[in-house]
């Protein structure tokens, strides 16, 4: 029938031994660094944010806040998803990826109108960030309720 | 004579390609073939306000240049057959609009011109069109934001992933006894999947298509690789070049190495940040009626084997965790002199 001289799992080794790998560590290396950056940037905000009597529970809002400004602005700018190809995972795990994530939308689909558009994509790609997050919190916080009789 | 073995039309009244024209956007044209395009676009916008009506723009352009080529008007235009990327085929239906022409929307993903090529000269060589008008385009942005993630998303893509053409070619056919280049045969291919499951791997997925096409087209018309020119296909890239090379090997067909071009490898250069090369139904379209369709004439070719080959899955599939099926279609384009 199939004139095809290899079964799907031998071809499977094929493509495997013929594609080139992902550069693995010099992905590494580059998210280390570029990740590190921000969160470092992030450090420094809060710290600053504490000299200035912000307190304990305001500085790390006032640094989140910062943060995704600036992710949504270099979004905006065109830039982030260049950062985005170098670092990788680097640039999308704080929290300006996830402002990139949620501005790279609502630029993309603000052709399709306000509703539908924006308001209905904004959240492709934050949606199931925010959907596990969320429950994923409220089950570490039924935890810390069961347990909190023992631990404090 | 006009049907040979299992898959293949041989056309009795082989039509004539009139005229070709090709557009190319900015990246295509900072690449190895930007020379060969008819027009390029310094803007991949048009002065449009979307994307779909920039790709929409330059399929009815292109279509304008081939038409203006073989000094005809939009009303000799018998049929446009022809597709894209987009979800209904818009860019293609709403040229098709504009222009007035009756339309024949075709979908087979890359392999979409050669397709329309294929049932465009069997409709001529019957003698149910006197011309038809064979387009097929892709847009960077339309796709991406169709198939992938917002433009401005800060991703990063596998070594195997291709990037979408924008571009578009447009070839257009007529039953005509004039010399010049004639499209003599054509192989409809079959649905090929050997459960390759990485969308972004399309060279992988349609590899086995084009082979099994090609294996077809070889068997059912008797010839040898070696009685072509050039056999191009379109878009395996880089890694599915190399892996037809490898089918081609392991069943013993004959197909030198320096015989087989791929369009999508041609489009860029690998500096160019294309990983796998070029891909999309605009790539190998605009690369026939741009490069190989300018080479035949200018009498440097004067046997080619166009087999264009899609990858045939949709985001739900994909996201459905299905495998992608490929499809391929062969053309021979002959210079007659």
């Amino acid at each position: 029938m199939s004139r095809v001289p290899f079964t799907p799992e031998q071809y499977g080794e094929l493509v495997s031994k013929l594609t080139p790998p992902s550069r693995m560590l010099r992905g590494y290396w580059r998210a280390f660094w570029v990740g590190g950056l921000i969160c470092a940037f992030g450090q420094a905000l809060t710290l600053w944010a504490e000299r200035l009597n912000l307190g304990e529970i305001t500085a790390p809002m006032f640094t989140t806040s910062v943060l995704v400004f600036l992710g949504t602005t270099l979004t905006g700018l065109g830039v982030y998803d260049v950062i985005g190809k170098y670092a990788g995972a680097g640039s999308a795990i704080p929290v300006t990826g996830f402002a990139n994530s949620m501005a790279a939308p609502a630029i993309e689909f603000q052709r399709e109108g306000a509703i539908m558009g924006v308001g209905a994509r904004l959240f492709t790609l934050a949606g199931p960030v925010l959907a596990y997050g969320i429950a994923s919190s409220v089950a570490v916080g039924i935890v810390y309720w069961l347990i909190r009789g023992w631990v404090l | 004579m006009s049907r040979a073995g299992s898959q293949t039309f041989l056309y009795d009244r082989p039509p004539l390609v009139a005229a070709h024209a090709s557009v190319a956007g900015p990246k295509e044209g900072k690449g190895p073939l930007s020379a060969w395009f008819d027009e390029l676009l310094a803007d991949d916008l048009l002065g449009q306000k979307s994307w779909e009506l920039a790709e929409m723009e330059m399929v009815r352009r292109c279509v304008q240049a081939a038409l203006n080529g073989a000094r005809m008007t939009d009303e000799e235009a018998q049929a446009m057959l022809g597709g894209d990327l987009n979800n209904q085929i818009i860019a293609s239906s709403f040229a098709a609009r504009s222009l007035g022409v009756p339309f024949i929307g075709l979908y087979g993903a890359c392999s979409t011109f050669v397709q329309a090529l294929v049932i465009g000269a069997a409709l001529i060589s019957g003698g149910y069109l006197e011309n038809a008008v064979c387009t097929a385009s892709s847009h960077y942005c339309t796709a991406e934001r169709q198939f992938r993630f917002p433009l401005e998303l800060g991703t990063q893509r596998p070594p195997q992933a291709s990037w979408t053409a924008t571009a578009c070619g447009c070839a257009l056919l007529k039953a005509s006894p004039e010399r010049g280049l004639k499209v003599t045969a054509g192989t409809v291919g079959r649905i090929i999947d050997l459960n390759i499951s990485d969308a972004n791997h399309m060279g992988a997925a349609m590899a086995p298509a084009v082979f099994d096409c090609l294996s077809a087209h070889l068997s059912d018309t008797g010839r040898k690789a070696d009685d072509y020119d050039l056999i191009a296909t379109g878009d395996l890239g880089w890694i599915g070049r190399d892996l037809l090379l490898e089918l081609a090997s392991a069943a013993g067909l004959e197909l030198p190495p320096e015989k087989l071009i791929d369009c999508g490898a041609s489009l860029f250069y690998q500096e160019q940040d294309a990983h796998a090369g070029g891909s999309g139904c605009g790539c190998v379209a605009s690369v026939a009626c741009g490069w190989l369709m300018k080479r035949l004439e200018a009498g440097d070719l004067k046997r080619l084997l166009l087999v264009g080959s899609g990858a045939m899955f949709s985001p739900t599939s994909s996201q459905q965790a299905q495998s992608v099926p490929g499809i391929a279609y062969a053309a021979a384009i002959e210079r007659e002199d």
